[in-house]
C-alpha cells in the first residue's frame, strides 16, 4: 500500500514538472531574458579577464572598455540606467558554456563571428563592434620585418581555443613552415612567457597585441607586423531562440553607431530632439513608435546616448585616447572611409 | 538542451580538427580528427604522469629514509624540504617553476653543451635521438629478456625451496637484458644511430635546433613540480611506513643471524610495504589528476587539448567534458587495481 502511494506521488510530481516546463516555454515567446532582467535589475554581461579598451576593470572594480559599453548600453535601454549591470569575467574558454547555460544573458567578449559558432553551439550573433584581424608581434631586433621572413621552427605564443589557434595554421600551412604552437589558457601568461622569451611570436587579434604590448617589461622593444592574417568580426552575442532579446541588443550597438552617424553625442542628444532631420527625431525618440516594437518605451534609445554616448565618444574614450590604437581604420563609419554601416531604425 | 538549440551527439570525433598541438608522442597535425587529438591530449597526460609517479617515488623513498636518519643535517634538511613543499599550493609551484626556468634557461644560442649532445635552453631540453633500423626486433628480445627473467625467478625459487640454495638471481636478470638486445645487434639486423640536435638560426637574433628530440620546458617543469610536491607526501608515507614495523622484529631478525642488509629486505620492508603502499595509491592518483593543472602553462595535456581547444572549436561542452571525466575515471581505477593487485601480493597470506 506504502509503495503504492509513493509511485503515485511519483507520478503526480511528473506531470507537476512536465506541465511547468511547457508553461515555460510558452513564455519564452515573450522574452524571457527581458522579463528576467527587468525583474532582476541588472543586466548579466560576460566580458573578458582584462583587455585594456575593451573589457578592463580598474583598481577599484569599475570596468570600461567598448565591449562593456554595449551592455552599458542595454542597461541604458531596458532598465534605464547603464550602471546596472553585472560583469563576468570570462576566460576564452568559458565564455559560450556561460551564455548557453543561462549564467549570463549577453557576451560582450571580443568574440569573433564565424559560421559554426553562430550556427552550431545554440548562439546567436547580434552585429559587429569592432572589425578586427589576426597579426604577429616579433622583437625589434630580431629583424624580422615581415611575416615572410618566418622561418621553420619558429614558436608561436597564443590564448587557447581561440579563432588565433586555426588561423595561425591555417597560416603556416599555407606558406609551409613547421612551428611550434605554444598555447595558453590566460593571456597573462601568453604575455609573461613571450616576454621571457620562449616564443618567436606573439599571435593575436592586432587590438590585443596594441593593448597587450603595453604589458611588456620593454614595449619598445617590440613591434607588430604590418601584414593581417584573417578577418576578425568582434561582436556581441546572445542566446539562440529570444528574438526579441536578440532584436534590443542588436538595436543598443546600431544606436550607437547611428547616432555617430547622424552627430547626436551624450552633449547634445536632449537638444536634438527639435531637429529638422526626421530620421535624428527618430534616433532620440521625438518622432514615431519604436521603443514599442522591442517591448521598451520610446526613450531607450536617448538613453543610450546621453548615458553611454556614441560609437565614436565610445571608441575615444576606451581605444583612442588609451592610446591603444588612435587610428580608427576600418572602425570608422561609412561616410568617412571605414566599414560601420548599419541599417536604418526606422 | 534543444530548447537551447543545443545539438548533442559524438559525430564531430571524426571531423577534421584544424589545430595543431605543439608537442605529440604520436603524429598529428590538423588535419587528424578531434579523437586523434582526444589520444594526443592522452598520451602526453600519461606521460607526464608517469614521469611525475617515478620521480616523485624515487625522491619520496630517499627523502622519507632520510627523515629517520640518526645525522642531525640530513634529518633536518629532509624535513625542511617536506614541510616546505607540501604546505604551498601545487598551481602556485607549477608557475614558479615554470616561470622561474623561463627566466634561468638560456636563450638557444647561449645555450652551453651538456657532454657535448645535450642543450637545456628556454625552448626545451634538447636531447640526441636514436634512428632506429629494425625497432621491432629490439623491442621482441627486450620482451624475450623479460619473459626469461621471469623464470629464472622461479626456478630460483623452486631451488631455493627444495636445495635451500640461493641463486644470484640479479645478476643473471641484468646479464640477460643486456645480452639477448646486444644479440638483436648481433645477429637480427638492428641498427641505430644517433643524431644529435644542431643550432638553426631562425632570424638575426633567434635560434632553435634541429634534429634530435624536444622535451618542451612545460612538459620539464610540470613533472618537476608535480614530483616535487608528491614526493613530499610519499616520503610521509614511507616514514610513516618503516617507524610502523615495531622494533622487536629487526632484533628478532638480527638475532637468527640476518645481515643488517637482510633484515630490511626480508624483515622490514615486507611489513613496511604493506603500511606504504595504501596512502601511496592516493598520492600517485592525486599526482594523476594533478596533472591537469597543465592547462595554465601549455603543456598539452587531455585539459588542454580535448577540454580546452577541441572544446571552444566545436563547442560541444557536454559531451567533451564527460569524455574526459571518463578518462581521468578509467585512468585513476587503472592506478588503483594495479596498486591494489601489488597490495594484495605483498599483504600477509593468512593460511
Amino acid at each position: 500500500m506504502f509503495k503504492l502511494v509513493k509511485r503515485l506521488t511519483s507520478v503526480v510530481a511528473m506531470f507537476a514538472v512536465l506541465f511547468t516546463f511547457t508553461t515555460e516555454t510558452m513564455a519564452a515567446k515573450k522574452s524571457k531574458t527581458l522579463k528576467n532582467t527587468q525583474k532582476k535589475g541588472f543586466v548579466r554581461c560576460g566580458v573578458s579577464q582584462g583587455l585594456p579598451g575593451f573589457s578592463n576593470a580598474d583598481a577599484a572594480g569599475n570596468w570600461t572598455g567598448v565591449d562593456v559599453d554595449v551592455c552599458r548600453a542595454v542597461a541604458a535601454a531596458v532598465l534605464g540606467d547603464a550602471s546596472k549591470v553585472k560583469f563576468t569575467p570570462l576566460s576564452a574558454k568559458e565564455r559560450f558554456t556561460a551564455l548557453t547555460s543561462n549564467e549570463i544573458d549577453i557576451l560582450s567578449r571580443n568574440t569573433t563571428w564565424t559560421l559554426s559558432r553562430d550556427a552550431d553551439i545554440g548562439l546567436t550573433f547580434v552585429g559587429v563592434n569592432f572589425y578586427d584581424g589576426q597579426g604577429f608581434m616579433v622583437r625589434k631586433n630580431s629583424g624580422i620585418s615581415s611575416v615572410n621572413d618566418f622561418k621553420a621552427g619558429v614558436s608561436a605564443c597564443t590564448n587557447l581555443g581561440t579563432t588565433t589557434e586555426l588561423n595561425m595554421r591555417d597560416f603556416f600551412n599555407s606558406k609551409g613552415i613547421k612551428y611550434e604552437p605554444v598555447t595558453f589558457e590566460k593571456a597573462d601568461e601568453v604575455v609573461a612567457a613571450y616576454d621571457a622569451g620562449r616564443c618567436d611570436t606573439y599571435t593575436t587579434d592586432k587590438s590585443g597585441l596594441a593593448a597587450q604590448r603595453i604589458k611588456l617589461s620593454n614595449p619598445d622593444d617590440h613591434m607588430v607586423l604590418p601584414e593581417t592574417i584573417s578577418k576578425e568580426p568582434l561582436g556581441p552575442v546572445v542566446r539562440q531562440g529570444d528574438s526579441v532579446w536578440e532584436d534590443i541588443v542588436r538595436w543598443s550597438l546600431n544606436t550607437m553607431i547611428e547616432a555617430e552617424e547622424y552627430g547626436v553625442t551624450s552633449a547634445n542628444a536632449d537638444s536634438m530632439k527639435t531637429s529638422d532631420n526626421p530620421a535624428v527625431k527618430r534616433l532620440v525618440g521625438a518622432e514615431g513608435e519604436l521603443g514599442a516594437a522591442l517591448g521598451l518605451d520610446n526613450e531607450w534609445s536617448l538613453r543610450i546616448i546621453k548615458q553611454v554616448g556614441n560609437y565614436g565618444e565610445s571608441y575615444k574614450r576606451n581605444i583612442a585616447d588609451t592610446g591603444i590604437l588612435p587610428d580608427r581604420g576600418p572602425n570608422q563609419l561609412w561616410t568617412k572611409g571605414g566599414i560601420l554601416y548599419v541599417p536604418p531604425a526606422r | 538542451m534543444e530548447n537551447r538549440g543545443i545539438t548533442f551527439g559524438y559525430g564531430f570525433l571524426t571531423q577534421e580538427s584544424s589545430f595543431d598541438v605543439q608537442f605529440s608522442l604520436i603524429e598529428y597535425d590538423g588535419s587528424h580528427s578531434y579523437f586523434r587529438a582526444y589520444l594526443v591530449g592522452l598520451l602526453n597526460t600519461i606521460l607526464v604522469s608517469v614521469i611525475g609517479i617515478i620521480f616523485a617515488t624515487i625522491i619520496g623513498v630517499v627523502v622519507g629514509i632520510a627523515r629517520l636518519s640518526s645525522n642531525y643535517l640530513i634529518e633536518r634538511t629532509a624535513a625542511i624540504y617536506v614541510e616546505f613543499f607540501r604546505n604551498i599550493p601545487l598551481l602556485l609551484q607549477i608557475f614558479f617553476w615554470y616561470f622561474a626556468a623561463l627566466r634561468a634557461l638560456p636563450l638557444p644560442e647561449k645555450a652551453e653543451p651538456m657532454f657535448g649532445v645535450f642543450f637545456l635552453t628556454i625552448k626545451g631540453f634538447f636531447i640526441p635521438a636514436f634512428i632506429w633500423n629494425n625497432l621491432d626486433i629490439f623491442i621482441y628480445s627486450v620482451i624475450a629478456a623479460i619473459i626469461a627473467i621471469f623464470f629464472v625467478r622461479a626456478y630460483a625459487k623452486k631451488r631455493q625451496e627444495n636445495q635451500g640454495t640461493q641463486t644470484p638471481v640479479l645478476l643473471i636478470s641484468i646479464g640477460l637484458l643486456i645480452i639477448l638486445p646486444l644479440l638483436s645487434f648481433l645477429l637480427g639486423g638492428v641498427d641505430a644511430s644517433i643524431e644529435i640536435p644542431v643550432i638553426e638560426q631562425l632570424s638575426k637574433t633567434s635560434f632553435t635546433f634541429k634534429g634530435g628530440l624536444k622535451l618542451p620546458p612545460e612538459l620539464i617543469s610540470l613533472a618537476l613540480a608535480l614530483s616535487l610536491y608528491t614526493a613530499t607526501f610519499i616520503a610521509e608515507c614511507v616514514r610513516a611506513g618503516v617507524q610502523g614495523v615495531s622494533k622487536g622484529q629487526k632484533e628478532a631478525a638480527a638475532s637468527i643471524g640476518l645481515t643488517p642488509n637482510q633484515v630490511l629486505k626480508l624483515v622490514v620492508m615486507p611489513q613496511a610495504l604493506r603500511i606504504i603502499i595504501p596512502p601511496t595509491t592516493n598520492q600517485y592518483l592525486n599526482l594523476t589528476k594533478n596533472s591537469s593543472l597543465a592547462a595554465a602553462i601549455a603543456y598539452p595535456d587531455l585539459v588542454l587539448v580535448f577540454a580546452g581547444t577541441a572544446l571552444m572549436q566545436t563547442g560541444r561542452a557536454i559531451e567533451i567534458v564527460s569524455i574526459t571525466m571518463l578518462t581521468y575515471l578509467t585512468l585513476s581505477i587503472t592506478i588503483s587495481i594495479f596498486m591494489n593487485w601489488y597490495n594484495k601480493k605483498i599483504a600477509i597470506k593468512e593460511k
